[in-house]
């Protein structure tokens, strides 16, 4: 085993001044630059890097050239991954939206949205979770969908939140019981998404799934394009759906609530006391016409079906 | 060396990396398996289904931390959240060691979720070492950094890749995880013989090795670890416990994922040459053996 050259780089390289840190920094500065650059249509490096400059003419400033592969040709291998990397999770994350879309206008959607929202996470986890954000401010690229692909995202990024999102002890109905309603406030499991939707989005996510041909765990080696290929599936009909989105024994689970449970659990959501949420929800409920609604039975039912599935804690 | 103070004195045998597409399996089967390793970063959350897999499994199997964003050499600081994140995890796993990769990945708050080559320089060196120390001292596990495969090379380079590495182990007083497989793909990108790589780095600091297949395109070979173990990685690998001693050894399998069977007989093969290995230390251990009059 020869380490003497470790001391002694090559008589060229000990000619040269050595690296400073602040060199280092730079160098990593540029290097990333280049490699999140975006890329052409067809998942393809540009010519031209984002100053203007050709990227052949900006590579070989920081990158040696090999016998097979200019400097740019190698640090593109790193552009294109990055890329592939960062669309296959949201090809994943996303499949309601990228089939509401179409493929091209989700590609066209995402590649805006990641360059103004690169990761800023070590987890992928977090990558669409401006999304939802960005279609309301860009609405030119979901036209004419936009409220249904508003909504796609909000049922799909809770789906994201109710997988591992963080959960707090639940309060049991012991727990409860002697509670002054008047007093009580109960917190919601932060891994609890409410929403009201004006499409059936549950059911519309369960047939894309059934009809997903799912590959097997990737690394995002291939273009995002010759991935998992799905069946067609219907667009759904407008029809107004309240829904938790939650998990229960770590399964993924979708319940529809009926609107004033729905409201409830808002109130309950926002810090109203219990009964401040109940009065609210009656007062509110009173405007679908139910007036002969069993309230109390009703709301005896949802406390009893929310406390057995853990969905309350205690307020923090 | 096989049990060493660089992978908290274990020598585990053949593991596979732990997979989504093998939860169902290992959970309902229990099929015998050396030891598992497991993405940090994958399991770093407050709770859910992956949590929950992972703790059942810790109860059955021994399970080694391997991360891919610490980025120890990034030119600024380490990532403190991700550091206090990886604690707990470290403390609920009791991974007798960790892992991660002698690259970069973030700029200014960005990631690129990749592992990017550094420039082989003493700065970089020096500034790597301080990042694995300040992670060590603060996760209170020994810590093996692992050589990446890489696609390009820097201008400022100012040493070899394996010269580079063993400045910073040194530096840093860490173990090695010696990718076999990384080093055959980045000798082929490189043009450098892969053996000039496995002899030049300290083989007393390796705590355990990689072994994966990869990907060949017309100018350059992927790390995909995607595909069986090929025979020139083979051969290094044979090379490489020679060098090192039977070392714990996984193979990596991360896409287009076959059943948890095929993946783990593919791993088994490494048993080819550790059980020689072993064979030979044993013999050697014996014959330093005193005789006692």
């Amino acid at each position: 085993m020869n380490r003497s050259s470790r001391k002694s780089p090559p008589k060229h390289q000990s000619e040269r001044p050595r690296q400073t840190l602040k060199q280092l920094q730079e160098l990593q500065r540029l290097t990333a630059s280049v490699i999140m650059q975006p890329l052409a249509p067809g998942f393809r490096s540009r010519k031209n890097f984002t100053d203007g400059r050709p990227n052949a003419v900006v590579a070989a400033q920081f990158i040696k050239a090999n016998e097979r592969l200019k400097p740019f040709e190698r640090i593109a291998i790193y552009n294109k991954q990055y890329w592939y990397r960062l669309v296959d999770v949201l090809y994943d994350d996303y499949p309601g939206l990228k089939t509401i879309l179409g493929r091209l206008k989700f590609n066209k959607l995402i590649f805006a949205y990641l360059q103004k929202h690169p990761s800023d996470s070590y987890t992928l986890r977090n990558l669409g979770s401006q999304l939802g954000r960005f279609i309301a401010d860009h609405q030119e690229l979901t036209q004419p969908r936009t409220q249904l692909c508003q909504e796609m995202w909000a049922f799909e990024w809770a789906q994201v939140e109710a997988f591992d999102g963080p959960a707090n002890p639940a309060l049991t109905v012991d727990d409860l019981l002697g509670s002054d309603p008047r007093k009580l406030r109960l917190g919601v499991q932060p891994y609890i998404t409410l929403l009201h939707l004006h499409w059936p989005l549950d059911d519309f996510s369960v047939a894309l799934k059934r009809s997903a041909l799912r590959g097997e765990a990737s690394n995002a080696v291939d273009a995002p394009s010759q991935k998992t290929q799905s069946k067609k599936v219907a667009l759904p009909g407008q029809y107004e759906i309240f829904v938790a989105v939650h998990r229960l024994n770590n399964d993924l689970y979708y319940k529809r609530l009926d609107r004033n449970a729905y409201l409830l659990l808002k109130h309950l959501q926002k810090g109203k006391t219990l009964a401040g949420a109940v009065t609210a929800t009656i007062r509110d409920g009173g405007k679908t016409g139910d007036e002969s609604s069993d309230w109390t039975a009703s709301i005896q039912g949802w406390f009893a079906d929310w406390t057995q599935m853990g969905w309350f804690c205690t307020r923090k | 060396m096989p049990a060493n103070r660089f992978n908290g004195f274990t020598n585990l045998g053949v593991g596979i990396g732990l997979r989504i597409p093998h939860y169902k399996h290992i959970l309902s089967k229990k099929p015998v398996c050396d030891w598992f390793e497991i993405i940090s970063e994958n399991y770093m959350l407050d709770a859910g289904r992956p949590l929950a897999v992972l703790e059942q499994i810790c109860e059955q199997y021994q399970i080694v931390q391997h991360g891919v964003a610490m980025y120890f050499g990034t030119a600024t600081r380490l990532n403190r959240d991700h550091l206090k994140t990886l604690k707990k995890l470290v403390r609920r796993t009791k991974t007798p060691f960790l892992s991660d990769h002698l690259c970069w990945g973030s700029v200014d708050g960005t990631y690129t979720h990749d592992l990017l080559p550094m420039p082989y320089t003493f700065a970089a060196a020096k500034k790597t070492a301080e990042n694995v120390r300040e992670a060590q001292d603060f996760l209170e596990v020994p810590i093996c950094v692992e050589n990446v495969s890489s696609y390009a090379e820097f201008h400022a380079s100012e040493m070899t890749e394996w010269e580079f590495l063993t400045e910073v182990v040194e530096q840093a007083d860490c173990g090695i995880l010696l990718d076999v497989n990384n080093i055959y793909v980045s000798s082929q990108n490189h043009r450098f013989d892969p053996y000039d790589y496995l002899n030049g780095v300290p083989h007393e600091r390796v705590g355990q090795m990689h072994i994966a297949g990869h990907s060949k395109f017309e100018k350059y070979i992927l790390d995909t670890h995607d595909h069986p173990v090929l025979d020139p990685v083979w051969k290094m690998y044979e090379h490489a416990i020679k060098m090192c001693g039977p070392t714990s050894t996984l193979l990596e399998w991360d896409a287009h994922i076959p059943s948890f069977d095929e993946v783990h007989a593919e791993a088994l093969k490494a048993r080819r040459f550790l059980e020689p290995a072993k064979k030979a230390e044993t013999s050697r251990g014996a014959r330093r053996e005193p005789v006692i009059a």
